[in-house]
């Protein structure tokens, strides 16, 4: 037996253990979570009624801005780092990551980016106010001093990113037990490896457009100034043809772990696991010829048009065959609905929904009439929310038992669950209508046409906000006590994580397990 | 079939709204007619063809949801363990997944026919009739009729008391404009959009145009409007601080009344020439120059010049210092901040004049200057 963790703060500072950095990067993703949460809350509340209430146009620019930062780079993409980091070792039969060193410095960096990020609120002209997308010259020439904060905020985050990535991919490449063939890898592990993939091919893209910001506030070059000869829409092409693959990164891991999730629940092995290897993959491809259906209106040619308007229709191919393939696994199974079950189905039910809504804004035609409303909003809520966060807070759920030796409380979490389901519903379904009516983004007020809709959102986000601390009281009443978990926590779940004792020891797989 | 399923929603929705004040069952009535859920079909052909294709997408989306969701609740309700369902094995079946990836395929080829015409037809603005310039600035919008030499700028004229809430908020609240822009209907309108600061987007959605004003660029886009009325929209594009606040008036008129307004605006254009050589006094200026303020600079400067976005007026160092910096500021714009933008060609001689005498005797600012018209014509000949 090896030695345990050592004692106190410099157990968590010194680290190399991939189960006490997963710890870590989720406790960070929760805070950044509710962090944004509550600038989300702000721009609710603002938005209860038309009139301005509560905050300044300018402020509601920073906390939307900050919101969308906030929950992409500090929430949604450390909690698949950090469920990576707890699952994959476990899950191929690993002792630990790679590289484990490199995985204590791509945590630690994590919370002073996010420390200058967030400093800037209290900054002379503000923190960033030009929208998570940043686009020049607003972010550039126009943009408050503290830009410049954010930028290197942004270059942290993306190195962080980046060694996180290629950790995974060294782990799951030459880590795997003797006998776990790559097409018997959990899909977890396979979704990881596509997604670490992507990110090592564009968080450099994202490192290089806002160094070009940084020379074009600092330094005089006219990347994105039209008046010095710049292009204000190639800042937009670089951005998302690292901003598609990026929507990505947030939701394959997601497969991956509603692709666990669902077997056990419904008794019966996933269908068609070899066909979902090769959809995340034609995913991930299709990521990065699809990027200017960001850009409809801009003017592309009409060529560029039609080009990108196929390549996004083309998505709904590989996507369905995996909605097809979890439906198909319940479909005769014996299906309980514990936690993690009922989170996951919604899951398969509010994603698809969200996905139809991408389906009708491919079309580019009548995505002049979309583009830039809250039927974007309500879009890219339903694939990021149920997606990301549903997928999540799931795999809480469903691993917490094995990661902490106690059984959450079942009837608190369904409750949880109803909480968070119906918020999320009432919050973003009205966002449809709005922005079919003619309602922006990114605006403070409106009229009152578009108020009652509006206050009906306004009341789930709070009932949404609510369902996060239930969570949270219900993980850490778990972590302090409850019902001891048995090794295998549920009914026949497959993989070798549940081989090992709950909770896991500090030190699992010193020796490789025997693959079947 | 649309109604019926509007009439579900305000079903769904009504005991929360009911719940949460101040709707009452007639407004919900009155937004079942006013369609505050749905896309509006619009006064041109491509809109109402845009329209014809969201509704075909959705009905798309709602038949393949009733397939996939029937499936899984059936799934859900019968093969449930307390039901005593027992777990089959199949884990796999090549027909199966070779028709759900070959079915999709095919269905999104059907969907991309009317698509791809629409999409030709709305980039086809060759053979206008009338041709407007829209220049995007923070935060307003400037349009030029082209070959005609009328220029006008568009401001949003909700007054400030009723986005404080100071005061009860009009039916157009945030989507009213002092000038609209006038065009005629039956003809082939195109819009070549481009910006003079920020990107901006110019979106009417009863017309179904919706373009990107970027520096640098122009972007085309057109319109033949069939019925005569009043379309409201909105810039799309975040574009600073008052994004909320810089919408767009369509007014769609008779050919007669169109040339008769631009006639109009033809003279008002010469009058205000003129106008730039006549002197004022500070009454009048004053009056004029508080008028301009409540339109141009308050939504930066404050009510009361205290300041927000922009710098404070009250006290300020150029408000009560050398007039040639306080003229150069507003014909210029600031040289250290992007977002004061200039008014060289936004803004009359008359509008500036009256809005400096304004700024330099009001908030408490008692330099008891004069600035008239001809002094900002010649500022503007020499700087």
């Amino acid at each position: 037996m090896a030695h345990g963790p050592a004692k106190g703060f410099t157990r968590w500072l010194y680290t190399t253990n991939h189960k006490d950095i997963g710890t870590m990067y989720l406790w960070f993703s929760f805070s950044m979570f509710l962090l944004g949460g509550v600038f989300a809350l702000v721009v609710r509340a603002e938005l209860f009624e038309p009139g301005l209430q509560i905050v300044e146009p300018a402020f509601f620019n920073q906390m939307t801005t900050m919101h969308g930062l906030i929950m992409v780079f500090g929430a949604v993409m450390p909690a698949f780092v950090g469920l990576a980091n707890w699952m994959i070792p476990m899950m191929v039969g690993a002792p630990d990551m790679a590289l484990p060193r490199m995985n204590n410095w791509s945590f630690w960096i994590l919370p002073f980016a996010f420390a200058m990020m967030v400093s800037t609120l209290f900054m002379e002209g503000g923190g960033p106010n030009f929208g998570w997308t940043f686009y020049a010259p607003l972010s550039t020439t126009y943009a408050p001093p503290s830009v410049t904060y954010f930028i290197f905020a942004v270059h942290i985050l993306g190195i962080s990113s980046i060694m996180g990535a290629i950790n995974i991919i060294a782990t799951i490449l030459n880590m795997r037990a003797p006998g776990m063939t790559m097409m018997k890898m959990p899909l977890f592990v396979w979704t990881w490896l596509i997604t670490a993939y992507l990110l090592i091919a564009v968080m450099p893209v994202l490192a290089g457009v806002v160094t070009m910001m940084l020379m074009d506030i600092h330094f005089g070059t006219s990347f994105f100034d039209a008046a010095g000869g710049g292009d204000p829409v190639l800042f937009q092409h670089i951005f998302w043809f690292f901003g598609h693959p990026e929507v990505y990164i947030m939701i394959l891991p997601a497969f991956g772990i509603v692709s666990a999730i669902i077997p056990t629940f419904a008794r019966k092995p996933l269908f068609g696991y070899s066909s979902m290897v090769y959809a995340t993959a034609s995913i991930a491809f299709l990521s990065f010829i699809v990027w200017a259906h960001h850009m409809f209106t801009v003017g592309l040619p009409l060529a560029g048009e039609l080009f990108f308007m196929y390549a996004t229709m083309l998505i709904a191919v590989p996507t369905g065959v995996k909605v097809f393939n979890w439906v198909t696994t319940m479909f005769r199974g014996s299906m309980t609905f514990e936690t993690p079950m009922l989170y996951s189905i919604a899951f398969v039910i509010l994603f698809t929904i969200g996905g139809f809504s991408g389906l009708m804004l491919a079309i580019a035609p009548a995505d002049f009439q979309y583009h830039d409303t809250y039927f974007v909003v309500a879009h890219f809520h339903y694939v990021l929310v149920p997606g990301a966060i549903f997928s999540i807070v799931a795999a809480v759920y469903y691993w917490l038992p094995k990661w902490c030796g106690n059984m959450y409380n079942e009837t608190m979490g369904k409750v949880q669950f109803w909480m968070a389901f119906i918020g999320l519903n009432v919050t973003f379904f009205p966002m449809h209508f709005v922005g079919l009516a003619g309602m922006q983004r990114r605006v403070p007020d409106y009229n009152q046409f578009f108020a009652d809709f509006n206050m009906i959102s306004t009341v789930g986000a709070f009932l949404f906000g609510a369902a996060q601390l239930l969570f949270l009281y219900n993980v850490i009443a778990t972590i302090r006590s409850g019902k001891k978990a048995t090794a295998e926590v549920w009914e026949n779940p497959e993989g070798l994580e549940w081989t090992v004792a709950s909770p896991a020891p500090y030190h699992t797989f010193t020796t490789p397990p025997p693959i079947k | 079939m649309l109604i019926s399923v509007n009439r579900l929603i305000v079903w769904l929705f009504t005991p929360i709204l009911l719940l949460f004040g101040n709707v009452s069952v007639q407004a919900l009535e009155e937004a079942v007619q006013r369609s505050t859920w749905n896309m509006p079909e619009g006064v041109t052909p491509i809109s109402q063809e845009v329209y014809g294709l969201h509704m075909t997408m959705f009905w798309w989306c709602v038949g393949i949801g009733v397939v996939v969701f029937g499936v899984l609740f059936y799934s859900m309700i019968v093969h449930r363990k307390s039901n005593g369902a027992k777990a089959s094995n199949f884990h796999d079946s090549l027909g199966l997944e070779i028709t759900w990836t070959i079915l999709p395929f095919v269905i999104l080829i059907i969907m991309a026919i009317p698509a791809t015409s629409s999409l030709v037809k709305l980039y086809d603005t060759s053979e206008s009739d009338v041709d407007i310039v829209v220049t995007g600035y923070q935060w307003y919008w400037g349009y030029e009729y082209l070959d005609e030499d009328v220029k006008i700028i568009s401001r949003l004229n909700t007054p400030q008391d009723q986005i404080r809430n100071e005061a009860p908020k009009g039916a157009n609240y945030l989507m009213e404009v002092d000038e609209p822009l006038v065009i005629p209907i039956n003809k082939k309108v195109r819009f070549l959009v481009t910006s003079n600061d920020v990107i901006h987007a110019w979106w009417v959605p009863a017309l179904a145009v919706k373009r990107d004003a970027i520096p640098g660029y122009i972007n085309e886009s057109w319109a033949k409007i069939d019925t005569p009325g009043i379309y409201r929209g909105v810039c799309a594009e975040l574009c600073g601080a008052q994004h909320g606040f810089m919408p767009i008036v369509v007014k769609a008129v008779e050919e007669e009344e169109y040339i008769a307004y631009l006639a109009e605006r033809k003279e008002l254009a010469t009058k205000i020439k003129e106008l730039a050589n006549k002197t004022f006094s500070l009454e009048e200026l004053m009056v004029q120059g508080e008028a301009v303020y409540g339109q141009a600079c308050v939504a930066c400067h404050g009510v009361n010049g205290e300041g927000g976005v922009g710098a404070a007026i009250a006290g300020s160092a150029i408000a009560n210092g050398d007039i040639a910096a306080h003229i150069d500021i507003i014909v210029n714009g600031s040289k250290n901040n992007a977002l004061m933008g200039a008014y060289r060609d936004t803004m009359s001689e008359v509008d500036i004049a009256s809005v400096i005498t304004f700024q330099r005797n009001s908030f408490g600012n008692k330099t008891g200057d004069v600035v008239q018209p001809i002094d900002i014509l010649k500022y503007k000949q020499d700087n």
